[in-house]
């Protein structure tokens, strides 16, 4: 059968990149091609070609054999080409309704927006899909995996047959992703092909019908997951042998650093998300904080990073009183941050990368005396770093926007841990990252364990918890419901305490295997 | 399946909140009394004309009112509305509350300061009208362009474009129609400088804007002071003559005030209920803002951003441009220099105080304009209140009115940010 999509010989280069070299890339009538690659390997970029965001040098597409150009998004849509962006494209003022039919308006007396019969098409789709969703709700009112399916909803709206989905789990929980294979299942089967970009290889063998992987803007490979496994896919996306096991030796907690008491903190919609939260985190430990998006972590993190200010309750760093401090007052006090949003709260991404690695040091020696920048200082600071954590970019002068997602991520883990610190606050710390650099950086977060810094990790990849925790705090609805030692805990068990079940895990609990059941998920 | 999760609230007026507004109910209550009641003299009265000077359809009779219970009945209003706080609250009604209770105040203060006296309400609300029409178009001018991420802060200058040639073809011509007609286009062209550095150069809008306003101000100066004050009949345009409008100009005190007005008026009117349904109702309102949003969102879905941002821009600048020429050819029939003092950056003020939607913004206009009257009308009464204390009052009004009851509003998220395809 003749090929749905076919890109020729496509090639890209941003001033100092080759980000596409003559890339060939077939997509087969229902299926899944899985596209991987290391951070800054090119993805976005080829799938922006595609969508017609960028305009190729070089190359050509076809769609259903046909030569098809695609100078802007109107031209790919007409193509029957949709796409699923690796950071969101929804108006967050706007409802469900309207950005599903912006671009592609249901109208009514010549002009006038139709949005009772758009918010049925929207209601048709869901069921079709089983992407439930409200569509009368506004963007910023939801969680991010329902705002996926938003996203999901737009392309099928628009009849979209030739889907691309950059990085679509990076923000969703395990089981958020398991509902997305689902729906992508029911895709293909309804004769939808599908283009899928990820960095989680247990995500691609099991999705997956091909997989192709690109290393540097060029094709470097393809398989198929009957041939291949973990190791094999991480070695051929990175070009060397990837360890996939964080390794650390048990803790040895000293002091208490952070001290957490009866914390109650709100969100900007006033709504209680974080009840009576009591813990603390001692020096040489790391704690993950486990839990289903949306139980509070996140106000939870701001609270205890000084960017939300709580409702009552209680907050003491190495000592001393900082429940209402402000963020510069915790970074002083030698405290760091690895934000949830990289985009919103990590960086300026019109700022250089050097500048961006001193956004929390800029006023102190050595990269400042009195008011003056030391500019030489600030340049062989991000030399170093760029170097040591590995951040592909043609120089530390390029502004952070240009960098591809997973190289954002480096930028500001990067000048996190370059610090002297006592405490580390990471959110989502290898969100969108490859499993090159997950490596590096969860060995850089046990190195500072072991140097003696107190560490809250909160993922919602459960995997990551696991294998980083000395101790896992599980956030259910507002509430911490459960706090156990990493080793005496199966991840089935933690992924039931996430979900609000209750468990006995005593041994004699354990034994009779009773479970109480207080919701259903 | 992730379910819907009812969170707890916190509560909407904090209690602090809650108490500080009952004291300021009760301050002004306080004041109240010993300001006017305590002043007010025994058995005067006050009397407000309700119809304009000048017009007779639609008139009414005076109304009289027996000063000191009037104001006492004021008074005890406001002090119970703070004790009703103080003991209860109004809840989410607490902001509503103390804007009326401000007007209540501001009332109280015109029959005080009108007893034994007569004033012209309805010439006082009308007039407070017609100043703030060239306000409201500069805000609605603003709210066209800043819904699709082009801040605009060049209305002033394009205003006195506009007013300038409003002027000088309406003179040339004789014919007042011409004269909006080289307004309109004036307007327009500085927006399109406006665009072309701003969206096509990506120069700072601030800046672009900012040297927009130097141009035209230097720009009309020259012209009037080379030609127009010098040749009298350069500067003596025919002005758009008052034309009531049937059946709704005899509507009793509304009427005089609001449809027996010039083009202006009508235009003003009929543009903000125009913009307000097209912004939020229509397909071109839908892309428009979502251009000012997120620009990156729109382009995905094939909406050709550059070219939303030219139309807002050059709508804007006609706006602005028409705004421009109520100040000749709607008002005063000459050309000053630098007539609009100002009125374009008050009509941004309200923009941004009508949180960027055109009924707020006109509102907001309006009570800018009421205010600006407001001193005057209280001086021509023999007000003990010196006038640079009446001539800040609009401005002290609007503070306290969104300090105490607007709130926080909502900038289009990318007001001001150019954009970049790739
Ligand atoms: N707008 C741009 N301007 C300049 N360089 C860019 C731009 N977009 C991408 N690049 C560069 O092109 C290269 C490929 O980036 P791309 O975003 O395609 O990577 P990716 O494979 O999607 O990576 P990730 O997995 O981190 O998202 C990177 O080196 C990046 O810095
Ligand atoms: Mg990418």
């Amino acid at each position: 059968m003749a090929p749905v999509l076919q890109l020729k010989s496509i090639t890209k280069r941003f001033p100092g990149v080759l980000a596409n070299d003559h890339i060939d890339l077939t997509l087969q009538q229902g299926e899944i091609l899985a596209l991987l690659g290391e951070n800054g390997a090119g993805k976005t970029t080829l799938m922006n070609i595609l969508y017609g965001l960028y305009q190729p040098d070089e190359g050509e597409i076809w769609v259903r054999e046909k030569k098809i150009s695609v100078h802007s998004p109107t031209d790919a849509i007409r193509a029957g080409i949709g796409m699923v962006h690796q950071h969101f494209m929804l108006i967050p003022v706007f409802t469900v309704t309207e950005n599903v039919m912006l671009g592609e308006e249901s109208l009514r007396y010549g002009d006038f927006l139709d949005r009772p019969k758009a918010a049925a098409r929207i209601r048709e789709i869901s069921t079709k899909y089983g992407l439930e969703v409200d569509p009368d709700t506004y963007i910023r009112d939801l969680p991010v995996g329902v705002q996926q399916r938003v996203e999901i909803i737009k392309l099928l709206y628009r009849e979209a047959d030739i889907l691309i989905f950059d990085e679509p789990t990076a923000v969703l929980t395990p089981q958020e992703a398991d509902e997305l294979f689902e729906i992508m299942r029911l895709l293909v089967k309804q004769g939808k092909s599908i283009i899928f970009i990820t960095h989680k290889l247990r995500e691609v063998l099991e999705v997956a019908d091909r997989i192709m992987v690109i290393r540097r803007g060029a094709v470097v490979g393809e398989t198929t997951p009957k041939d291949a496994d973990r190791e094999k896919l991480a070695a051929m996306m990175v070009g060397r042998a990837v360890n996939l096991e964080v390794e650390k030796e048990s803790a040895t907690p000293g002091d208490v650093v952070l001290e957490v008491r009866d914390l109650e903190v709100a969100n900007d919609q006033k709504q209680i998300m974080v009840e009576g939260v009591s813990f603390e985190i001692r020096a040489g430990e790391i704690l993950g904080l486990a839990g289903v998006q949306g139980n509070g972590q996140t106000e939870l993190v701001d609270a205890i990073t000084g960017m939300r200010r709580p409702t009552s309750g209680s907050i003491r760093l190495l000592g001393e009183t900082v429940t209402y401090a402000t963020p510069r007052k915790f970074t002083e006090m030698g405290s760091a941050h690895v934000p949830e949003d990289r985009q919103k709260d990590g960086l300026v991404l019109s700022f250089s990368i050097a500048d961006n690695l001193i956004l929390n040091t800029y006023y102190k020696e050595p990269f400042a005396r009195g008011v003056i920048r030391q500019e030489k200082a600030i340049l062989a600071n991000a030399e170093r770093l760029i170097e040591q954590f590995d951040v592909r970019t043609p120089g530390p002068l390029i502004h952070v926007g240009a960098l591809s997602g997973g190289n954002q991520q480096k930028v500001i883990v990067a000048r996190e841990l370059s610090r002297p610190i006592k405490l580390l606050v990471a959110s989502q710390p290898t969100r969108g990252l490859d499993v090159g650099s997950i490596e590096y950086i969860h060995s850089q977060i046990v190195k500072k364990r072991d140097e003696g810094c107190a560490v809250l990790v909160a993922s919602s990849e459960l995997d990551e918890i696991m294998e980083l925790s000395d101790r896992i705090a599980v956030m259910y609805r507002g509430k911490i419901i459960a706090i156990v030692n990493a080793g005496e805990v199966t991840k089935q068990e933690v992924g039931l305490l996430m979900a609000g079940v209750q468990i006995d895990l005593t041994d004699a609990g354990r034994k009779k295997g009773r479970v109480k059941v207080e919701s259903t998920f | 399946m992730a379910e819907i999760i009812v969170h707890r609230k916190v509560e909407e007026i904090t209690p602090r909140r809650k108490y500080t507004i009952a004291v300021v109910l009760l301050l002004i209550a306080g004041l109240m009394t010993g300001l006017f009641v305590v002043t007010a003299s025994h058995d005067a009265f006050t009397t407000f004309g309700l119809t304009p000077g000048g017009i007779t359809r639609g008139s009414v009779p005076d109304l009289v009112l027996p000063t000191l219970e009037v104001l006492i009945g004021l008074t005890v209003l406001v002090g119970l509305a703070g004790i009703y706080q103080l003991f209860k609250g109004f809840g989410r009604f607490t902001n509503l509350v103390l804007g009326l209770s401000f007007f209540l105040f501001i009332f109280a203060l015109l029959i005080w300061t009108a007893s034994g006296k007569s004033l012209n309400l309805g010439g006082l609300l009308k007039g407070s009208l017609l100043l703030a029409v060239p306000i409201a178009l500069g805000a609605l001018s603003g709210v066209m362009s800043e819904r699709s991420g082009v801040v605009n802060i060049a209305i002033e200058g394009m205003m006195l474009m506009g007013a300038m040639t409003g002027a000088l073809f309406g003179s040339i011509t004789k014919n007042f129609w011409i004269g909006l007609g080289t307004a309109l286009l004036a307007g327009l062209l500085m927006a399109a400088i406006h665009a072309v550095l701003s969206i096509k150069y990506k120069v700072d809008q601030i800046i672009s804007g900012t040297v927009i306003n130097i141009f035209g101000a230097g720009l009309s100066s020259f012209i009037s002071s080379k030609f127009m004050q010098t040749y009298e009949y350069l500067n003596n345009p025919p002005i758009f003559p008052r034309v009531p409008i049937p059946v709704l100009a005899d509507i009793p005190f509304l009427g005089p005030i609001f449809f027996n007005n010039n083009i202006f008026v009508y235009v003003l009117m009929i543009l903000l209920i125009v913009m307000q349904i097209a912004l939020f109702q229509t397909r071109w309102g839908l892309r428009l803002r979502s251009v000012g949003e997120h620009p990156k969102a729109a382009d995905t879905l094939g909406i050709n951003v550059i070219r939303t941002r030219y139309m807002a821009v050059l709508l804007s600048g006609l706006i602005a441009g028409f705004g421009g020429a109520y100040f000749t050819l709607g008002s005063i029939g000459r050309f000053e220099e630098l007539m609009t003092a100002g009125k374009g950056f008050i009509g941004l003020a309200s923009m941004i105080f009508g949180n960027w939607s055109p009924v707020g913004a006109v509102s907001a206009s309006l009570l800018f304009g009421f205010f600006e009257n407001l001193g005057p009308s209280l001086s021509l009464l023999g007000s003990k209140i010196p006038n640079q204390f009446t001539s800040m009052l609009p401005y002290i009004a609007t503070m306290v009115i969104l300090a105490g009851v607007v709130g926080r509003g909502q900038v289009p998220a990318a007001d001001g940010v150019p954009y970049e395809k790739e």
